[in-house]
């Protein structure tokens, strides 16, 4: 168990290099991740803004063995990996032994992945699939996927004199895929390394498929200032609106308790994505905080 | 060695098994079932020792074969028809991240309308994703191919499709020689891959390819795909040896003094050459061309045949909408551009949908070829058996 | 440029991490300076650094790597003894 910061790896798996924006919280994450898995794992990428951004031949940020194949298909091909690796094993052809992983985002995942993702996990693949959700399609420009949140502008749910921006609300990506019978999965935020990091360890360590879904804010197309992600990513937490919490083996438990939430409205200024919204939507989304605080024993908000 | 009654979809199964492949990810499809309901039992009965991946789509088949070739096992699939179609661009991928994938196609019509039944639009809309295809014209051909597919993909780390027609070699029993499995890993040692994903190595695959780097990589495909002829011919000689079967990348039957000739691709064959032998006995020198390896396309082997042809007829059983020609069509008259000669050839389709191609059906191409080669002049394609 | 010859097959990039020669520092309007006596040496800017940039040395103290920083400000934000300050670059 990591407990301190002092505690964490020096290895950095992720060069620098990479082409992802200045501030983007995917390369925080992406570097915990690495951290956390030692090293000695096999990443496998949805065709995505990770995956552009650190693949551009002739240069890799990856120290890890990594593949990208393409936007639908990263839970199927690490399937096959595992599977791979599994069979040479058993016939005494390999004795290689890493752990597989896939990094993906909340299109890849959510949308157009969410088949081959479901596959692997009712399979019982012993892989950890991480979902790093900056809540659209970033890397086409910023269209909505079925992550967005509710009321969110984007290119495809842009706000106007019919529509109040993304008209639905987010999956439950975590209670999908514990629907599956799966041993553990948990959601995570790069503002909180240590939990993250612990999560990635436990999702790596248990027998069987685990999932991980990792909030990144996301300066270009949430709109904000590009030093703020973390603490954008901290908020989403403190407001209720992203409870870190895990499923491990049936059992939910809060692993970052919050004894007093900050009102939802904090949150939502400091992103471009929700200056058009009204003291209407403002308040649904509050109405979200708040039963994700009853559901997960989350504090009441700050007077 | 034994001689055994079985399917073209078990054929393939137990060269598979022989293979002793380590991953099978496949997805059921009509007439293709049969293959991986086999090779389910094989491995449930702990007769193959492989890892065999339930996929919920054949999209997640090929996608985890690739994924599973490329960490070193030994990696087979199979679909048809609308299961080929959903693999489309994952086609591509197991090509260009360069795999060893080996995969059957039981050739099987295109939706819509819905049909089950043979013909070869399958494989025929994925001729450009980089694959080699072999086409079988019997049972024993489908167990042969299968076989060699893996040596040579594993040579030349390109992806072999084995191709055989639905229902007519995929479910009808024929008597085949099935040879010992120690003679098959004699010809295929059961080696691990290189394994291009170890974290030894750490490598990157599946980057962006800018368009200053783009051209060269796909060009690697052009080269791997031309030198693979190569290893076609010596994998087949080498498979003459130990098992006294050879095959080229087309097969002919009376065409060393034919003076027409037609040219199909699958099981079809057999009817056609009933043809020739009934119009032989009337006099008639007719000859018959059956491609086996359509990629890489033998063009050299074609030019050789038509030494002394009067005229040609291709009999295609996929369209090209709106093209200049359908496919076969296409290819055959490109060789012969090529070529030194100008023969006139005669399109045909016919057997769509798994329509029958009668033995009369054969006659009328002969005649219309024989009138071809006489007046010289070649007719808009002829649409056989079509009611008009 | 490589030519197709050239090229590793499949396209794969076989140096692990070789992005650390494309040039981000460019990207850079403002630029970290962080003074060490202020420097609690509390790690965090190092964790949340989306590039790496942050070396985090044997003594546990920390420095920037200028030729790796975007200036994004990230690490700035997340110090909570204003060790950092963002600095316009020159010349823009
Ligand atoms: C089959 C297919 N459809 C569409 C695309 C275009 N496409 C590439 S990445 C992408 C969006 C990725 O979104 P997400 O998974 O959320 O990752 P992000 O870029 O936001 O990090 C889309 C639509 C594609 N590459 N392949
Ligand atoms: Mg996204």
């Amino acid at each position: 168990m990591f407990k301190t910061i002092k505690d964490l790896p020096r290895d950095e798996y992720l060069a620098p290099g990479h082409r992802l924006c200045a501030g983007c919280t995917v390369g925080t994450a992406v570097r915990q991740i690495l951290k956390a898995s030692g090293g000695n794992v096999v990443v496998v990428t949805a065709t995505s803004c990770l995956e552009v951004s650190t693949s551009y031949f002739p240069q890799t940020a990856w120290r890890v063995p990594w593949i990208h194949l393409g936007f639908e298909n990263s839970a199927a091909v690490a399937a096959g990996i595992e599977s791979a690796l599994k069979a040479l094993r058993k016939k005494g052809k390999s004795n290689e032994d890493f752990h597989v992983m896939v990094i993906s985002g909340d299109g890849g995942t959510f949308d157009i992945g969410i088949q081959a993702l479901s596959g692997a996990l009712e399979r019982g693949h012993d892989l950890l699939y991480i979902c790093y959700d900056n809540e659209a399609y970033m890397n086409t420009g910023i269209q909505r996927s079925s992550a967005t949140p509710y009321a969110a502008a984007t290119t495809t749910s842009p706000p106007g004199a019919r529509s109040i921006g993304q008209r639905t609300h987010k999956k439950d990506l975590v209670g999908i895929a514990i629907a599956h019978g799966i041993p553990y999965a948990a959601t995570a935020c790069p503002s909180y390394p240590i939990d993250l990091m612990n999560k990635v360890r436990k999702g790596l360590d248990v027998e069987g498929p685990s999932l991980l879904h990792v909030l990144t804010p996301c300066t270009t197309g949430w709109r904000f200032d590009p030093s703020l992600g973390i603490e954008i990513g901290r908020l989403a937490v403190l407001t209720g609106l992203w409870p870190l919490y895990e499923v491990d083996r049936g059992v939910t438990r809060l692993t970052v308790q919050v004894p007093k939430r900050e009102p939802v409205r904090k949150y939502l200024e400091l992103q471009g994505r929700f200056k058009h919204i009204s003291e209407n939507e403002i308040n649904k989304i509050q109405e979200i905080a708040d039963k994700n605080a009853e559901k997960f024993g989350l504090g009441p908000i700050k007077e | 060695m034994k001689r055994v009654a079985l399917s073209g979809n078990y054929a393939v199964a137990y060269a598979v098994k022989m293979a002793d492949v380590d991953v099978i990810a496949a997805y059921p499809i009509t007439p293709q079932t049969p293959i991986v309901e086999k090779l389910s039992e094989f491995v449930a009965d702990g007769l193959l020792d492989a890892e065999y991946i339930n996929v919920e789509s054949e999209h997640s088949a090929l996608s985890a074969c690739i994924g599973s070739s490329l960490t070193g096992a030994r990696t087979f699939t199979a679909t048809s028809s609308q299961g080929l179609a959903y693999m489309h661009e994952v086609l591509f991928m197991a090509s260009s991240l360069r795999t060893s994938i080996v995969m059957a196609n039981v050739n099987r019509a295109l939706s819509h309308p819905l049909n089950i039944w043979n013909d070869h639009s399958d494989a025929m809309a994925e001729r450009d994703v980089g694959w080699i295809q072999f086409w079988v014209n019997s049972v024993q051909e489908a167990f042969d191919a299968t076989i060699q597919a893996f040596k040579i993909a594993e040579e030349v780390l390109l992806p072999v499709m084995i191709n055989l027609d639905g229902f007519i070699l995929s479910h009808i029993n024929e008597v085949l020689i099935l040879p010992d499995e120690e003679l098959v890993r004699e010809f295929i040692p059961s080696k691990p891959l290189f394994n291009r994903l170890s974290p030894k190595l750490a490598y990157t695959i599946g980057v962006v390819g800018p368009p200053e780097y783009y051209y060269e990589m796909r060009y690697q495909i052009i080269d791997a795909i031309e030198r693979s002829r190569k290893n076609i011919n010596e994998v087949n000689r080498e498979f003459g040896e130990l098992f006294g079967r050879t095959y080229g990348n087309i097969s002919t039957y009376m065409m060393e003094d034919a003076d027409y000739a037609l040219i199909t691709m699958g099981a079809v064959s057999s009817t056609a050459k009933i043809v020739v032998d009934s119009l032989r006995k009337e006099g008639e020198k007719v000859g018959l061309i059956s491609i086996r390896c359509f990629r890489p396309f033998p063009k050299n082997d074609i030019i050789e045949v038509f030494e002394d042809v009067k005229s040609i007829g291709v009999l295609d059983r996929a369209l090209t909408p709106g093209g200049i020609g359908h496919p076969l069509f296409t290819e055959i008259v490109t060789t012969l551009y090529d070529s030194s000669k100008i023969i006139p050839v005669q399109s045909f389709v016919g057997g769509l949908g798994g329509r029958d191609i009668t033995i009369d059906d054969f006659k009328q191409m002969y005649k219309i070829i024989k009138d071809v080669g006489l007046s010289g002049r070649r007719k808009p394609c002829i649409y056989i058996g079509l009611r008009e | 440029m490589k030519s197709w010859k050239e090229l590793p097959i499949g396209a794969m990039i076989i140096e692990p991490g070789n992005s650390i020669e494309y040039n981000v520092a460019q990207w850079r309007v403002f630029r970290p300076v962080l003074d060490k006596n202020k420097c609690t040496k509390c790690g965090l800017c190092w964790i949340f650094c989306p590039e790496g940039a942050i070396v985090r040395n044997e003594d546990e103290s920390y420095e920037v790597n200028l030729s790796f920083c975007k200036g994004c400000g990230i690490c700035q934000r997340s110090c909570n003894v204003k060790a950092i300050t963002m600095i316009k670059e020159e010349g823009l």
